[in-house]
């Protein structure tokens, strides 16, 4: 689903590389952790998947579905499938966040040449994945993000992403500042979405999130590269002893 | 002081193209007025009333012709039941205009009453619009009063099943039209008036407003679009006791718009809300001048003025809010912000708070800035495409405006008008 050869991106602004040969391949059905110490190139993954500006992809590739990931513009990610829940998720004043979804179901659908859900469709099925999401109607018809504590936040990430049903799901940080019953709802949403169809890359500094979501291949990384993969065990083993014995070994 | 003399030859060259009409009643308030105008000239290049505002085509002796634009939208407040009262470059139009009773309120023109002794108005006619030349003149208006050739007075004493449309179209390309209105709200009663139109190639209107105790007066203007109409308008308003007063204007389009609110809370516990949203393109400038005087206690002021404006325009907001000495308890709110969509357009304004009184919440800003990138690409990466989430915070930078107009079918019919700004142009 997910290939990436030899990924190699740096600052646009500055002479910084910060991947430095990532190579991943994420399958449908499959779900991946990474993990890794602050600063050795999580999020810059995340962003350059997503399509965001200021990086520099010096080398290597990304296919998703055997197209060319890095030749399309952020929306055409999305309609080919590709969904990141931010880590930071952005406030937006004066956008409802009900009239946001609908725009962007709807926007995707279009560019994929399918119909567009009608309104009363669309109504039916927000109200019933917000419910599982303990997402109240008030909620909905604020603005997008706006006055959200972080939970919800969290779990406004993960609605949409059940409103977009990707292909490819990308988590960043989403267990970063949420409590522990927040964190099990938003991994009770993440795993409603599991299927044979769908993969999902999640990016953790914590083992606890895959307490939650069961990972199936769990990768370190370190200085820009994937240093080590493994099974669940990997996880629990940075858990335990830190990231420091994983990264002398591979040094 | 002597008026210089370039503003002096001006001044008598516009005089001259223009004639007092047979005015009754409200002659000596025309006459009041034309002193007024020769005793300061024209405004001119110089004034610092209008130092980011070039009056020079707003004053000559003709108007410069302006294209009459061939409607591609329905009028804008079509779909609402209202009471229509049209003019066509600024002459009444009878056999386009509603019968003008209305339970509620009662409307006449102001033809009729120049040619009468004895009428309500002329406690109103030129009144307010003299008040409200000091501390800043606005020679404009005093122009307005005293050459007006047409208007309504309206007189609100129920509340009226709907809402009053003064309705302004354009059809000669070279038309110059000056509208004075007068408006009475009385005590208790509630009425909402609607202005949509570009009026003329050259348009001059004051409306002055008058509402007692407990009244409650709505106005929602949307200006015309013809590229290449001027106006300049007053809106000259007197606050009562416990009275409420909302405004909104939206200017799409126009080469160049200068209007002003002038508004004064003279009872205590008064409201008054003034709210614009202009979008304007390439050589489109938008001026808006507020002035609000508390002179009650207990008083609560809003202005909210947005802008969005592309390639070359130019928005001002010159607002002030002055608080009397005893005005206590007052509330007074200004924020004027632009959203500039490229580094062609540019935003000039003049915030100023004016306090005698020392137990009062005042507040303004300003800013101005771009589209916010990080919430584009938000949106971007859920598969909005570019243009369209530009489009959609774009209305967002707008919707604080829009959100001050109570009625919901009069917002929704304002968000359907800039909605179709941005469609055009994207």
């Amino acid at each position: 689903m997910l290939e990436i050869k030899n990924l190699h991106v740096k600052l646009e602004e500055e002479d910084k590389q910060i991947l430095k040969g990532v190579d991943l391949t994420v399958e449908a059905g499959k779900v991946h952790a990474i993990m890794g110490p602050n600063g050795s190139g999580k999020s810059t993954l995340s962003y350059v998947l997503s399509g965001r500006d200021g990086y520099e992809v010096t080398e290597g590739s990304v296919d998703l579905n055997g197209e060319d990931l890095l030749e399309m513009e952020p929306e055409e990610r999305a309609a080919a499938g590709m969904f990141l829940a931010f880590q930071y998720p952005v406030e937006i004043p004066g956008v409802g966040n009900m009239t946001f979804l609908r725009t962007a179901v709807n926007a995707q659908r279009k560019a994929r040449g399918e119909e567009e859900m009608s309104a009363a469709d669309f109504l039916k099925e927000i109200r019933a994945k917000a419910k599982s999401l303990k997402i109240d109607a008030d909620m909905l018809k604020r603005p997008v993000n706006v006055g959200f504590s972080g939970g919800e936040k969290k779990r406004n990430e993960i609605l949409q992403m059940a409103m977009l049903e990707p292909k490819l799901c990308i988590l960043d940080e989403t267990d970063s500042g949420l409590d522990v019953d927040a964190m099990k709802l938003v991994a009770e949403g993440v795993n409603a979405l599991r299927d044979q169809g769908r993969g999902f890359l999640v990016i953790t500094h914590y083992q606890r999130l895959l307490d939650h979501i069961k990972p199936d291949v769990v990768h370190i990384m370190a200085d820009g590269k994937i240093v080590k993969t493994g099974g669940p065990e990997l996880a629990l083993e940075v858990e335990n002893n830190g990231y420091s014995d994983i990264l002398a070994e591979v040094n | 002081m002597a008026v210089p003399e370039v503003k002096q030859s001006a001044t008598e060259a516009r005089l001259a193209t223009l004639t007092m009409p047979d005015a009754g009643c409200t002659r000596a308030a025309r006459e009041d007025a034309l002193a007024r105008v020769l005793e300061t000239g024209l405004p001119g290049r110089r004034d610092e009333y209008w130092k980011y505002t070039r009056p020079d085509t707003l004053i000559t002796s003709d108007a410069m012709p302006a294209a009459v634009l061939k409607d591609d939208e329905p009028p804008i407040f079509d779909k609402l039941d209202r009471l229509k009262i049209v003019f066509v470059d600024g002459v009444f139009s009878p056999n386009d205009s509603d019968d003008l009773s209305l339970e509620g309120v009662s409307i006449d023109r102001l033809e009729d009453i120049c040619c009468k002794d004895i009428h309500w108005a002329k406690e109103l006619y030129g009144v307010l619009e003299a008040r409200g030349q000091v501390p800043v003149q606005r020679p404009l208006a005093a122009l307005n009063t005293a050459f007006a050739s047409d208007g309504v007075a309206i007189h609100v004493t129920g509340k009226p099943s709907k809402p009053i449309n003064l309705i302004y179209r354009h059809a000669s390309p070279t038309s110059d039209a000056i509208l004075h209105h007068v408006v009475r709200v009385e005590s208790g009663a509630e009425a909402t008036i609607l202005e949509t139109g570009p009026a003329a190639s050259r348009f001059n209107k004051c409306m002055e407003i008058d509402v007692a105790d407990n009244g409650t007066l709505h106005h929602v203007r949307a200006q015309g679009r013809d590229h290449e109409r001027r106006a300049a308008t007053h809106m000259f308003t007197r606050l009562g006791q416990e009275s409420v007063y909302k405004s909104f204007t939206l200017t799409v389009n126009g080469v160049l718009t200068r209007n002003e609110q002038i508004v004064e809370l003279t009872g205590d516990d008064a409201v008054a809300h003034v709210a614009g949203a202009c979008v304007g393109d390439g050589d489109f400038h938008h001026d808006d001048t507020v002035f609000v005087t508390h002179d009650a206690v207990n008083c609560e002021s809003r202005q909210v003025f947005k802008k969005v404006l592309r390639n070359g325009a130019t928005g001002v907001f010159q607002g002030k809010i002055l608080v009397k000495a005893g005005a206590q308890k007052t509330d007074g709110y200004q924020i004027s912000q632009s959203l500039l969509l490229d580094d062609d357009s540019q935003f000039l304004a003049k915030p100023e708070l004016e306090i005698y009184a020392d137990d009062v919440a005042c507040s303004h800003g300003s800013t101005s800035g771009a589209i916010d990138e990080t919430a584009l690409f938000y949106l971007r990466s859920r598969g909005v495409p570019t243009k369209d989430a530009t489009n959609m915070l774009t209305l967002a930078f707008l919707a604080e405006a829009v959100d001050e107009i109570e009625d919901g079918s009069l917002a929704e019919a304002i968000v359907n008008r800039l909605e179709g700004w941005l469609a055009r142009r994207s």
